[in-house]
């Protein structure tokens, strides 16, 4: 993959999905206290909200949001683990290969058991 | 040696405000790693947003002082660790007077969502289970 070979390579890429990933949970967090806050001021709105939550574009977003949690988890811990055990930088990519296959093991039994009910299943 | 890793913020060597919130991010990072996955499996895996409503919170999700503090610590958690990361962002892009107000708002932006959390996950009556 070019990606891969550009500059800074799987550390590089590390680095920016974090950020990304970061950025796009913050941004959920502040609509999420705001739809909780209806809850207890204005419960009819609230319900519609969860009504999208409930819909199909809503289910996408949120396996879209758990993505991004368990990137941005595994990846977190990655980091920590760098940071207080120095000598683990040198597995640095291992260790992002290692943080995809638990992505994968864990996220797509995740997505399927969030999209499955949009399915009738 | 420098302590550096390949996607982190390296340590800051000055101490003080930096070095503090360089150690916050990691033990709040370690917290909502635990708070944040348990939240989000309840929401979507233990139950379904089809069966979730204003009712349902106030009868049976937070119908618990426990579930209460254990969302209140996830708010918590999540408004500082969220905001420091967004100042490191900010800082990494913006300079000078743009910086300046970006940050502020930044602030401002949390105190208010911490606020509207706090207000809801302690205001709403608790009718306890029979």
């Amino acid at each position: 993959m070019l990606l891969l070979r550009y500059r800074g390579s799987e550390g590089m890429l590390a680095w920016a999905f974090h950020r990304i990933s970061g950025i796009a949970i913050w941004l959920f967090v502040l609509l999420h206290v705001l739809d909780i806050y209806l809850a207890g001021g204005n419960p009819n709105v609230y319900d519609d909200i969860l009504k999208f939550y409930a819909s199909t574009p809503g289910r996408i977003m949120e396996i879209l949001l758990g993505a991004a949690l368990l990137y941005h988890g595994l990846n977190g811990l990655r980091i920590m683990a760098m940071d207080f055990w120095p000598r683990l930088t040198v597995y640095h990519k291992q260790i992002w290969y290692a943080n995809w296959i638990i992505f994968v093991a864990v996220g797509l039994p995740g997505a399927w058991l969030i999209i499955k009910p949009a399915l009738g299943l | 040696m420098a302590l550096y890793s390949r996607s982190g913020r390296p340590k800051p060597q000055s101490g003080g405000f930096e070095l503090a919130s360089w150690y916050f991010m990691r033990v709040s990072g370690v917290a909502l790693f635990v708070l944040a996955f348990a939240h989000f499996s309840l929401e979507h895996f233990l139950f379904d947003p089809s069966e979730e409503s204003a009712t349902w919170i106030f009868n049976q999700r937070w119908n618990s002082l426990f579930w209460r503090s254990f969302d209140w610590l996830l708010l918590m958690m999540v408004v500082l660790h969220a905001f420091l990361g967004m100042r490191t962002v900010t800082m990494d892009y913006l300079k000078g007077g743009r910086r300046t107000l970006a940050l502020a708002t930044l602030y401002l932006v949390g105190v208010v969502v911490f606020a509207m959390g706090t207000i809801v996950v302690m205001s709403v009556p608790l009718t306890m289970p029979g």
